[in-house]
């Protein structure tokens, strides 16, 4: 855990309800999969944002405007300092990856995978990214994919862009290695078509996310896990998920 | 900055509370244990307990947060064989074993394993838990069960035990001078005051729990009232002040409140390095507002 204040870049709408936000700061020791807890003003607890990307001195991050804390994000303005609580959870351990590796994203749960597919790439794999919106004006990231030289499948539930229909609806069965970050429906249907072969990201309402009030622990099969400190992330085949 | 709980020396009166540092050595990752004042480890129960289910926190805007976590934790065994020895590795001040039950037995059960077991310097006790045996009410709200669990745990330990109370009554005197009057060496408070939030979207409670303890900045006022009462009620016995101190500024106002030490929580939830940061600001406090002694201030508003 490292506490530091941040400097805001720029922070800007980018899809329907999805903003963009750049930092500049020490970025030292982030690592894909991991997360940041944000201060923000007139709330008591931080906000966990998963790292989207880190390039240079510059973190970035994605969120979804969902309740108070996330608008009172999207109104702050260039030059605002910011006190964020870095390198959080565990990250996505890539040395499992083989060459040829699948992400699958579902709305704000993208982010993290970008900053993934980048490490990824720069590791000489082959990456397929699968991602899934409810609809057109919530689509995002399919360029940083594609410059990233990621092969990208988008699908939104209404049909309004790219494939018609969920993301299990475009994955085959012999599927390899996988990294998954969504809303909890989507990881159960990836393990009902796809299995087990592969890390997922968990989202919990947390207490401080760096380990100390175990607000956020789930029972895994290897016991209760914090989802801050040995998660996010955690080995599909450890997971609970009632599938 | 010295300050004194019966006969043990605190450094300083800065200690982070139960449930919120979990059993210290997690906190070592970004600060030196070794300036708090004490440490108050996660409540232990004799079994494993893997607590309630999520969402078990839930946010109140400015003012603070409320918790169901339900006492997770490893069981007595594994803290007295790990937790508590793992902790002495890194930390040399006193430790503050913080016990739950649901039972008189188990109260006395825990605090004589981890008497037995470990060098953790003070039991704290917290009967806020709903008394398994008497329809699930909380120990902490009768007198007499109050005065119970304090005989079960005094006959268990020689080390100094402090009843940690709720402050869900209505007369936290009472409940303090029966504690005291049955060989408490000292009292702790406040526990989380029980609180509730919903999600008006969904039309339901937002923790799973359905209620939780509400903790933080805004419980300050509550704490500050019932350290007092409980200081002119039980004159001699030392206080642990909690509930909601944030800064350095609040520490003092709990000692002059009367207690003794004071316990940080929910701002350590916030700013993982709340207590290091009021330590460090202490002695300018201390200077600008003529304070040579914390010691001098205990109570001080008792001497009107
Ligand atoms: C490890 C992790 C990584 C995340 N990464 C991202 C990301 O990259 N982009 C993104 O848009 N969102 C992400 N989220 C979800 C994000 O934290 C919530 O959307 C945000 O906290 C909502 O805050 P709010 O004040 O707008 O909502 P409110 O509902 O008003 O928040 C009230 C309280 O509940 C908490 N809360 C509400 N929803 C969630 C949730 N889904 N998960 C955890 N806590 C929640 C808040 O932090 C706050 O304490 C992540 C969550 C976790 C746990
Ligand atoms: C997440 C969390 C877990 C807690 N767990 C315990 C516990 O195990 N035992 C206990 O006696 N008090 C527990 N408490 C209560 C705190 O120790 C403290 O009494 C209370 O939060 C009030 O202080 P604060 O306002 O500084 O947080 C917990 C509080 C929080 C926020």
């Amino acid at each position: 855990m490292k506490q530091n204040k941040w400097h805001l870049l720029s922070n800007e709408r980018i899809a329907e309800r999805v903003w963009k936000m750049v930092l500049t700061g020490d970025v030292s020791g982030i690592v894909p999969g991991q997360f940041v807890e944000l201060l923000v003003p007139g709330h008591y607890l931080r906000r966990p944002i998963s790292v989207c990307d880190v390039d240079g001195d510059r973190l970035t991050l994605i969120y979804k405007t969902v309740g108070q804390g996330t608008v009172i994000m999207s109104q702050m303005r260039p030059d605002e300092k910011l006190d964020l609580l870095t390198c959080l959870g565990n990250g996505y351990d890539m040395s499992k990856a083989e060459d040829e590796v699948l992400l699958i994203g579902g709305g704000v749960g993208v982010p993290p995978l970008i900053y993934l597919a980048k490490k990824l790439r720069e590791g000489g794999k082959r990456v397929h990214v699968v991602i899934g919106f409810n609809t057109k004006s919530e689509v995002f990231s399919e360029e940083m994919f594609l410059n990233l030289g990621c092969g990208v499948d988008v699908c939104t539930i209404d049909g309004s862009y790219g494939k018609h229909g969920v993301v299990t609806d475009v994955l085959k069965k012999s599927a390899p290695y996988y990294f998954a970050c969504g809303p909890m429906p989507m990881l159960r249907a990836i393990v009902q078509t796809i299995g087990t072969n592969g890390q997922m990201s968990m989202e919990e309402r947390m207490g401080c996310g760096v380990g100390i009030c175990v607000g956020c622990s789930i029972e895994t099969k290897n016991g209760m896990k914090r989802v801050c400190k040995e998660g996010p992330v955690f080995d599909v085949e450890c997971l609970m998920l009632n599938v | 900055m010295k300050v004194r709980l019966k006969d043990i020396i605190l450094k300083n009166p800065v200690i982070p509370a139960s449930g919120t540092c979990g059993f210290g050595v997690e906190m070592s990752e970004w600060m030196d244990l070794n300036i708090l004042g004490a440490i108050s480890i996660k409540g232990t129960t004799r079994e494993a307990r893997q607590g309630n289910a999520r969402p078990r926190i839930a946010e109140c805007g400015a003012t603070g947060m409320l918790n169901a976590v339900g006492l997770q934790n490893p069981g007595v065994e594994e803290v007295v064989r790990h937790e508590i020895p793992e902790l002495r590795r890194l930390y040399d001040g006193p430790i503050i074993a913080n016990v739950s039950g649901f039972s008189i037995e188990e109260y006395a059960y825990v605090c004589e394993r981890i008497d037995k077991e470990t060098d953790a310097t003070i039991l704290e006790v917290n009967i806020s838990c709903p008394n398994v045996h008497n329809g699930g009410m909380a120990f902490g709200t009768s007198p007499e069960a109050a005065a119970e669990v304090t005989g079960a745990v005094k006959a268990a330990t020689r080390k100094p035990v402090f009843m940690k109370l709720s402050p869900n009554v209505t007369d936290i005197t009472s409940i303090a001078r029966a504690c005291v009057d049955a060989g408490a060496d000292g009292l702790c408070l406040i526990n989380t005051v029980l609180g509730m939030r919903i999600d008006i979207r969904h039309r339901k409670p937002v923790l799973a729990n359905r209620y939780g303890g509400y903790s933080g900045p805004g419980v300050l006022p509550i704490a500050l009232r019932m350290v007092n009462q409980v200081s002119k009620a039980c004159p001699g016995t030392p206080i642990i002040g909690c509930g909601g101190v944030s800064s350095e500024e609040d520490v003092i106002e709990m000692m002059m409140a009367g207690a003794s030490a004071v316990e940080i929580g929910a701002a350590g939830l916030r700013n993982p390095k709340a207590c290091q940061t009021i330590i460090e600001a202490l002695p300018r406090a201390m200077k600008e507002l003529k304070i040579e002694h914390l010691e001098d201030i205990i109570g001080i508003v008792n001497n009107e």
